[in-house]
């Protein structure tokens, strides 16, 4: 497409009436952004109201904010420089508003903190910078307003460059550039300013134009968003948070814990059909098997599965007029999950002014930051929002309103494998010990689950069955989850991930327990590289090479009491 | 990395399948203009060629004629489901602008939308409406909810955040949602041109003039221009200065008649 210019998204925030719009208001104006009505329109509403012309009043659209003189919601705007294009996002300073000044940041890149060089930094200016740290943004620059009213001097800007630097770093948001300025005035906008010959850093627009933008990073989450069916394929539809998907991807669906292959990527139009996809498109994919998928599974790489849990610990800033009460049902969305949740456990209210802790509060009233746990009715599939942004941040709803926001700050994956090994982090899925049974009536085979085992390091196999029977001394490797288990004497020996795997010259089964054939290093090696490389379509040439079903297995009639 | 078009295409198409999968009854109000004319399209793309979302389209009964045969005409071509609503009522009793700009707004689309939405009981609305048009929208959400009396209380606005949209609200109420909002005038001329995508060429000049708008014949005024294809037109904004809704009468009538029609439940 055309133009390949960048965009930064930018929020101006802080306390009420430092001069947010009016900053974003003359940058508008002086850079040449506005329409002609638009300028001309604002004189003849200011003139017709009997009020003075308000370079906020460019953003201030609503009657109720011209007429009180302050942003009531939030508001987006274009305007470029020769360097990119801008989105500059004003955010009300309001207390009574944060919400809006919330809904307005929580997609920004990059944040600019308001102080008026009168007033210094105040309450809302901590605030504001508090919630941008929840939010996520990692960097603000601060702008020193009203310079006017405070005769320029260099000692007033210093003074307030330190007070600024020092909170935002306690927050660890990374501070700079400072700028000082007077967007009444105009000065320092475009061009540096004579009554502040002692500066010689960035005008504001310099200040824009020298951060750095940062692409987003992370491995492939991909939030089943729906399932369409409108013809013959079945399309998985979402959009990328992070990373990249490609045709013949192995991919696993969390919290299902199923596996398959990614078989084409869909799309409308012939000249959008793509092999490949990255974050954030909105795509559609089909599978290379057909199961049952729903919105709210998030597909990954099998080797960087998000965490399954039912528990986090997370830190939560709240707007809602009734306050945060442990045991109360909400719902909570994150990415495209929905699940009821409720707080088991407030650990600590955080005051925004002084970022110090108070413990065992029982609730959490509107504008205030805590830490909680949060346990929800069912396990989801989530991320810490320190690996993954978009699938470690969720709301809260309480009624109908969306009511907090929060951040997954801590959470541990509960043990996902219902039939195989686990220990510690590791978990292989297998059905090793599993029957085959032959239907008398439909001469089908079919597979009797030993119904949920799970064996660690020094537990007891049952190593002969009805229909299998393995040595005393084997290696079990799972090749989709990466893990081999070393069965001595009829034990679990030790459980590792495949990269620490060692061939012994022991048999080897894959986690079916069908024998890999391997008689030497150099075999295995062959062997186990086939059946990592990608690709499931010579899947049954792999099996014809490498398996055999009969060394340990074979299909036996059911016994009387089993009902096949 | 994608460029600003396809974020732009990315995230409506994100927001158009989340209005499809979290909202019931859900339409997509279709004014045939450019921006109507993108939803469409990208409403396609949501779907994969497919349109499970009825179309409608508020008729005033004093549309530019040009615009009603070609609704007609993409209506047929693409097999799309379409309501088309009016106020029959009012026309009957010869409402016109002739009885007041904003007093004919108010009947002919605000009460005609108004009712329409009760009498097929929608949950939600798609709605092309831009950030850039006017003051109002500029303060919009995504998804935005009107009350059982399709009023927006726009100053008590939810929280709208990571994506997360307003999908909770009581029986009666309804969602606008608003796919295009981050979308502005210049952006959709140049997905137009990317995508190669037919609109109605009222929008191309003839005889020295086009129209920048669409609206009703009698209050939309067309601009002095050359542009004759949407290269042309692009190249026209990408220089202009002037506001595209300067020939939209309703918007003049007074400094804050759009946010008085919108709180009432206008587009
Ligand atoms: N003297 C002086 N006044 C300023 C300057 N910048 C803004 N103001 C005035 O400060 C007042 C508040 O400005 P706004 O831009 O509305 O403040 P805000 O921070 O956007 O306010 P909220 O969004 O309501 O929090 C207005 O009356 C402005 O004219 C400046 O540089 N110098």
């Amino acid at each position: 497409m055309t133009g390949e210019r960048e965009t930064l998204k930018i929020v101006v925030t802080g306390h009420v009436d430092h001069g947010k719009s009016t900053v974003i208001g003359r940058l508008l104006f002086d850079t040449g952004s506005l329409t002609e009505g638009a300028v001309e329109r604002v004189r003849e509403i200011a003139r017709e109201k009997g009020q003075r012309f308000e370079f906020a009043y460019l953003l201030d659209a609503f009657e109720e904010e011209r007429k009180q003189g302050i942003t009531i919601d939030t508001t987006r705007l274009q305007f470029k420089t020769e360097k990119r294009d801008y989105l500059i996002i004003d955010a009300p300073g309001h207390k009574e508003f944060l919400k809006n000044m919330i809904s307005g940041a929580s997609d920004a890149e990059c944040a600019f903190l308001v102080v008026d060089a009168g007033r210094g930094v105040e309450e809302q200016s901590r605030r504001h910078a508090h919630m941008l740290a929840l939010l996520g943004i990692p960097r603000a620059g601060v702008l020193v307003n009203k310079m006017d009213l405070a005769d320029y001097r260099e000692e007033v800007f210093l003074r307030i460059r330190e007070e600024s630097k020092a909170y935002l770093e306690s927050l660890e948001i990374k501070a700079g550039p400072f700028v000082p300025l007077s967007a009444l005035m105009g000065e320092n906008i475009l061009t540096p300013s004579a009554k502040m010959p002692w500066f010689t850093g960035h005008t504001l627009v310099d200040a824009l134009d020298s951060i750095e933008k940062i692409e987003a990073g992370g491995s492939l989450r991909f939030p089943v968003q729906d399932v369409y069916k409108f013809d013959e394929r079945r399309i998985i539809a979402g959009r990328l948070e992070s990373g990249t998907i490609s045709e013949g991807d192995e991919i696993l669906l969390s919290p299902g814990g199923k596996i398959t292959f990614v078989h084409s990527l869909e799309s409308f139009l012939p000249k959008d059909k793509k092999k490949s996809a990255s974050a954030p498109e909105s795509i559609g994919i089909t599978v290379a098997d057909e199961f049952y998928n729903e919105r709210g599974e998030i597909i990954s790489s099998p080797a960087d599965p998000p965490i399954i849990t039912d528990r986090f610990q997370c830190s939560l800033f709240w707007m809602g007029k009734r306050p945060l009460a442990p045991g109360r049902k909400y719902k909570l969305k994150i990415a495209t999950v929905s699940e009821e949740a409720a707080v088991e456990e407030i650990l600590r209210l955080v005051d925004s002014d002084t970022l110090e802790t108070v413990s065992g509060a029982n609730e959490v009233k509107v504008n205030e930051v805590a830490d909680a746990l949060v346990r929800l009715r069912r396990p989801v599939a989530l991320d810490l929002f320190s690996t993954h942004r978009a699938t470690g941040r969720f709301v809260l709803v309480d009624g109908y309103d969306v009511s907090g926001g929060g951040i997954v700050t801590r959470a541990e994956s509960m043990a996902l494998v219902k039939r195989g090994f686990v220990k510690g982090e590791l978990s292989a899925r297998s059905d090793v010990f599993e029957e085959y049974y032959l239907s008398f009536g439909t001469r089908d085979v079919s597979r009797k689950s030993a119904g949920g085992l799970l064996y660690r390091v020094g537990d007891r196999v049952p190593l002969t069955g009805d229909s299998y029977s393995y040595p005393e001394n084997f290696d079990v490797v799972v090749f989709r989850d990466g893990v081999a288990v070393l069965i001595r004497e009829g034990r679990v020996y030790e459980i590792l991930p495949l990269g620490d795997y060692e061939y012994s010259g022991l048999p080897v089964v894959n986690g079916s327990g069908y024998a890999v054939s391997c008689r030497s290093q150099k075999e295995w090696i062959h062997a186990r590289d086939a059946f990592l490389a990608k690709g499931r379509r010579n899947e049954a040439e792999l099996a014809q090479r490498y398996l055999d079903f009969n060394a340990y297995r074979r299909i036996a009639f059911p016994q009387a009491d089993f009902v096949v | 990395m994608l460029n600003h078009l396809q974020t732009l295409e990315a995230q409506s198409v994100y927001i158009l399948r989340e209005a499809y999968r979290n909202l019931g009854k859900l339409g997509l109000l279709w004014s045939i203009g450019k921006d109507s004319t993108v939803l469409l399209w990208l409403a396609r793309k949501a779907f994969f060629g497919h349109c499970p979302i009825p179309f409608i389209h508020v008729d005033t009964g004093y549309k530019i004629p040009e615009m009603i045969s070609y609704r007609d005409q993409v209506a047929s071509d693409l097999g799309l489901d379409m309501i088309v609503h009016q106020n029959k009522e009012a026309l009957a009793a010869g409402m016109g602008p002739d009885k007041g700009r904003l007093v004919c707004c108010k009947a002919l689309k605000t009460d005609a939308l108004n009712a329409m939405t009760k009498e097929y009981g929608f949950d939600g609305l798609i709605v092309g409406v831009r950030r850039d048009e006017e003051g109002s929208r500029s303060k919009e959400r995504v998804f935005s909810e009107r009350n059982q009396d399709d009023e927006w209380d726009h100053t008590h606005q939810q929280p709208e955040l990571w994506g997360q949209f307003k999908t909770d609200f009581p029986r009666g109420h309804h969602i606008r949602v608003h796919p295009l909002l981050e979308w502005n005038e210049l952006d959709v001329w140049r997905y137009i041109e990317y995508e190669e995508i037919p609109v109605i060429d009222l929008y191309f000049a003839k005889n020295g003039e086009r129209y920048r708008s669409l609206g009703c014949a009698p209050c939309t005024g067309r601009i002095k221009s050359e542009a004759k294809n949407v290269s042309d037109i692009v190249t026209e904004l990408l220089t202009t200065k002037t506001a595209e809704r300067s020939g939209r009468a309703q918007d003049r009538e007074d400094a804050y008649a759009m946010q008085k029609l919108r709180r009432d439940g206008y587009m």
